[in-house]
């Protein structure tokens, strides 16, 4: 799990993304080819914005092994001012969460191999004012 | 290409087969499609087999070799392929296997699914794999959790609702008792449903398929050699097999199943009918909400209207449509791999008038069958 994860901390702890110039289309996670340029891609890395909406949400009941200390948890489908939507979760009250709602990115914790283990952090999202 | 016939069905009970092995539950399937189709066994040239995750389930890779010995078939020396695509593995296995016979490469295959998932802690986990694990998973999002937020956007913006969906699950249930191989041959109220606990908010543990053990198996022939074996055979009118983007957030619209979409046009396309000329359908409902979502997506009914098929009961095995006589993956059980096949066994058994007392008056019938959140789809026509 380590160097998997460890790849990857640079899109984990920041909103960043990538832009095919030759179509304009905006992908998070980052992608070394457009899905819609293919070979005419040209892809540049860019900031996502930290201020999104709230597409949809579950409450996870049900939930792995290594997330079971944090149920019930939030999951959601936030679309960001880049207009780019990103899996993450929420932290706040299920009586706060309704569709569309205003949220922005903080960095949380997400888990940890064990006591003596890595700590796993990343992007989570909570309410803000319209 | 020549044409496929399907000329020999077999299945195993599915369910918690507690005192029945891998092995054992591939091999029932198979001898009972092999006694179907009147082969002695020497004349199968390749097997296809669609199989999820035995590596995590039992720790056993090399399963196509393994299934092609203890079906008796090791000194045959024949080729024998594994093929993955999540719970669309056995849809895939199928396209795989018609593919080897219209090709004209081979003359009679057998198509299998096969998983056994009883034997560890957490099938749960092991389903879930079937999803993005770097940006999806790392983020404890489950596979119940993307569908869960399927149903909740449905139901925000169509005026679906709970009910609607518990109302799939007690017609598969409805279905389920006339099928002798269902896990759950039992009616439940849609109170059961309702009352059921919150797997991921607002799908309920009785809006879940289980996760079962079971297999099953059909075999194919060239048009020629299915005369020979068979007075009843069922033509594959056509199989299509699409893709989609993997995870859920990198889609356009999370409602639309383009791979449905794109698979069910061109099926339909290349078996030369329209979706009204199909009798009977077994569809994919992982999750009551997955049956939802492919009435739309096949087109059984407009976007944001699926609902209605199950409130007018067009759907129920007496209604317009008939979709999961079977009992579906709720109530005849998900053996994951299996399933795409077991799908196909349904519909070549309505098709045949094998299917007793939850037969279906049925000329065409279609399987869809997808792969975690409709990454891999696979539709299928059968005619008689």
């Amino acid at each position: 799990m380590i160097p998997s994860f460890w790849r990857k901390i640079r899109y984990r702890y920041n909103l960043t993304g990538t832009k095919c110039e030759n179509c304009g289309r905006i992908y998070h996670p980052p992608r070394n080819i457009c899905p819609e340029c293919r070979r005419k891609s040209s892809i540049t890395e860019v900031d996502l914005g930290d201020r999104g909406e709230l597409l949809t949400y579950s409450i996870v009941h049900d939930a792995p092994e290594s997330f079971k200390l944090q149920r019930p948890y939030v999951i959601g489908l936030i679309k960001l001012e880049s207009g780019v939507v990103v899996t993450s979760q929420i932290s706040c009250k299920p009586s706060e969460l309704r569709i569309g709602m205003k949220v922005k990115a903080v960095f949380r914790k997400y888990g940890e191999d064990g006591e003596d283990g890595i700590i796993y952090y990343g992007t989570k999202f909570v309410p803000c004012e319209e | 290409m020549r044409k496929v016939a399907i000329i020999g069905v077999g299945m195993s009970r599915f369910g918690e087969l507690w005192d029945k092995s891998f092995r054992d539950i591939v091999i029932e399937a198979g001898i009972e499609a092999i006694e179907d189709a009147n082969l002695e066994g020497k004349e199968i040239e390749a097997v296809y087999i669609g199989n999820m995750s035995g590596g995590r389930f039992l720790s056993q890779e090399h399963i196509s070799a393994l299934i092609a010995d203890y079906s008796g078939l090791a000194s045959l020396n024949i080729p024998a392929i594994r093929v993955e695509a999540g719970d669309a593995s056995g849809g895939v296995a199928l396209k795989e296997a018609y593919i080897s016979v219209a090709s004209g490469i081979h003359d009679i295959v057998v198509a299998a699914g096969v998983e056994k998932v009883t034997d560890v802690g957490s099938a749960m986990e092991i389903m879930d794999s079937s999803i993005d694990q770097e940006w999806e998973a790392f983020h404890g999002a489950t596979l119940a959790s993307l569908y869960a937020m399927m149903a909740r956007l449905h139901i925000h913006n169509y005026g679906s609702s709970e009910e609607d969906l518990a109302m799939i699950s007690v017609k598969n249930h409805k279905n389920a008792v006339n099928n002798p191989k269902a896990q759950f041959r039992r009616e439940i109220g849609i109170e059961t449903v309702l009352n059921s606990p919150y797997v991921a908010e607002p799908l309920k543990v009785f809006d879940s398929a289980p996760i079962s053990d079971g297999s099953a198996v059909v075999i194919l022939a060239s048009e020629r050699v299915a005369r020979k074996h068979t007075d009843t055979p069922v033509y594959i009118n056509s199989v299509v097999q699409s893709s989609d983007y993997l995870a859920v957030q990198n889609r356009e619209d999370i409602l639309e199943m383009k791979a449905v979409k794109t698979a069910t046009r061109k099926a339909l396309k290349l078996a030369k009918c329209e979706l009204k000329d199909i009798d009977v359908f077994e569809m994919h409902d992982s999750f009551t909400i997955t049956e939802l979502l492919l009435y739309e997506n096949v087109g059984l009914a407009e976007k944001g209207r699926g609902h209605e098929l199950v409130r007018d009961g067009r759907v129920e095995i007496d209604g317009e449509k008939p979709v999961n006589p079977s009992g579906g993956l709720k109530a005849c059980g998900h053996a994951v791999g299996a399933t795409g096949i077991r799908q196909i066994g349904e519909i070549v058994l309505q098709l045949r008038g094998d299917a007793g007392k939850r037969q279906v008056d049925a000329e065409k019938g279609m399987a869809v069958n997808i792969g975690g959140t409709g990454a891999t789809a696979v539709v299928s026509i059968l005619g008689r």
